[in-house]
């Protein structure tokens, strides 16, 4: 990595980078990262200058390697956040997220008398825009943005 | 064009030139008949609230066709909770039908039973989402009295929770309408729905004043303003009288100027106007249903 982070490098984990800025915290929550995690080191870096970006978050997770639905999750608020997979110090797999058309099954539809809460039917949204996020719901229609997404984590 | 096996869930999901097409349909049904093309063919209507209105609409526009209907009418949400799910319900029903018209208290239901049935469904109103024949209804009052559909209209009333508004500016939008917005303080449209109808063409100013507008207009649509809306009484009596068309109102408007109202009204319309010139609305109930037995042909027949 070209960027001086004054944190030393994780031996095995992941680390997150090129969040879009300010969502570093909301990686962490989509993570399950709290107070009660169990001990792994965690190291979060916000507003680090980026040319790319402007500016960017970066989470550092020791330890742990992200799944699927962690990765979707992560690409409706940081849809450029990059995924380096650590072991020995050496990063052995990139990827970066990638928010699909249309999502299924990972949120749920903050109408609360949409019909998906009342029949076994899967949620689906259309993804009308991804930064910042906004999300149709293709039962009832109604739209959901950031701040509907982010209650969710 | 063809409709064969096609679902009618949302007016988001036809293009302009799909409700021209729809539109042409219903004039030929209007102005001569086809006869009993859907002879031997069956409707079921699931009424899961009721909507006498709509139901006897669609029922006419099938029985004019030569078709049969059956269905049911429910009482409400409560009978929902109880009943068998929504899902088994269709499944059963489409081996019985060939085509489901489907009214539901809850949004989203009529795309779930079209993504569950082989056989074609419309909406007929889900929650306060869609009701896209209420819409094409609209636009073919529009269009037949006043022969096109990029016009100058006011949309007065209730914008908030009337969901009819909202399909109705959305498709407006699409044919370049000038649309003024006119509520009380409160019930004004969604910024959300605003900008949806702004993408889809529609230039849209808003105001509070029905009396400056009335002049400049070739369409106007009332809905209800629901008494049970408001969170303070007083604010209802306040706005009650100001929202108020009376036929006084009339004097300075465009000649061919309509009125239109998705009916039943309370008391946004006095019974004066009724006997004007302008008055539209109950044209507009009957033209219900050579858009419906259109939209029915062309999905069983094409
Ligand atoms: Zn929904």
């Amino acid at each position: 990595m070209t960027i001086d982070m004054k944190v030393k490098k994780i031996k095995n984990g992941t680390v997150i980078d090129h969040i879009t800025a300010g969502q570093a915290l909301n990686v962490l929550k989509i993570l399950g990262i709290t107070k009660e995690y169990p001990k792994t080191t965690v190291t979060v870096a916000m507003n680090v200058p980026s040319g790319k970006l402007g500016f960017k978050d970066i989470v550092k997770v020791e330890g742990r390697e992200l799944e699927a639905e962690e990765l979707d999750k992560i690409s409706l608020i940081a849809p450029d956040a990059t995924i380096n997979i650590i072991r020995d110090y050496e990063v052995v797999e990139k990827k970066t997220v990638s928010l699909p058309e249309i999502l299924e099954g990972v949120l749920e539809c903050d109408n609360p008398n949409c019909i998906t809460h009342f029949e076994a039917a899967k949620s689906q949204f259309i993804v009308e825009e991804k930064n910042p996020i906004k999300l149709r719901c293709v039962y009832c229609e109604r739209s959901m943005d950031e701040e509907g997404v982010v209650k969710q984590f | 064009m063809d409709f064969r096996g096609r679902d009618i869930i949302s007016i988001r999901d036809l293009t302009r030139e799909e409700i021209s097409f729809i539109l042409d349909r219903a004039e030929e049904m209007e102005k001569s008949p086809p006869g009993n093309v859907l002879r031997g063919k069956i409707l079921a209507c699931l009424f899961y609230e009721p909507s006498t209105r709509t139901r006897l609409s669609f029922e006419a526009a099938m029985k004019r066709l030569g078709g049969e209907v059956i269905g049911f009418t429910e009482a409400g949400v409560s009978s929902v909770a109880k009943g068998e799910s929504l899902i088994d319900t269709v499944r059963t029903v489409e081996g019985y039908s060939d085509v489901i018209v489907i009214r539901h208290p809850r949004e989203g239901a009529a795309r779930l039973c079209a993504g569950i049935a082989d056989i074609p469904v419309i909406n007929a109103g889900d929650g306060s989402n869609q009701h896209p024949t209420q819409t094409l209804l609209d636009l073919y009052t529009i269009r037949r009295e006043k022969n096109r559909l990029d016009v100058d209209v006011a949309i007065l009333g209730d914008l908030k929770y009337g969901r009819t508004v909202h399909s109705l500016a959305y498709a407006l939008g699409m044919f370049n309408a000038r649309i003024t917005l006119i509520s009380p303080r409160g019930l004004e449209m969604p910024r959300e729905v605003l900008s949806d109808i702004k993408k889809a063409g529609a230039e849209i100013q808003e105001v509070t004043s029905l009396e400056e507008t009335l002049k400049g207009i070739d369409v106007l649509y009332v809905t209800r303003i629901q008494r049970e809306r408001f969170p303070d009484m007083e604010e209802y009596e306040k706005v009650k009288g100001a929202y108020r068309l009376t036929a006084d109102m009339l004097r300075d408007v465009r000649e061919g100027m309509i009125i239109l109202h998705p009916l039943p009204r309370v008391d946004e319309i006095s019974p004066e106007v009724d006997s004007t010139k302008h008055a539209r609305y109950f044209h507009q109930v009957k033209y219900g249903v050579p858009v419906r037995m259109a939209l029915l042909k062309l999905i069983l027949e094409g």
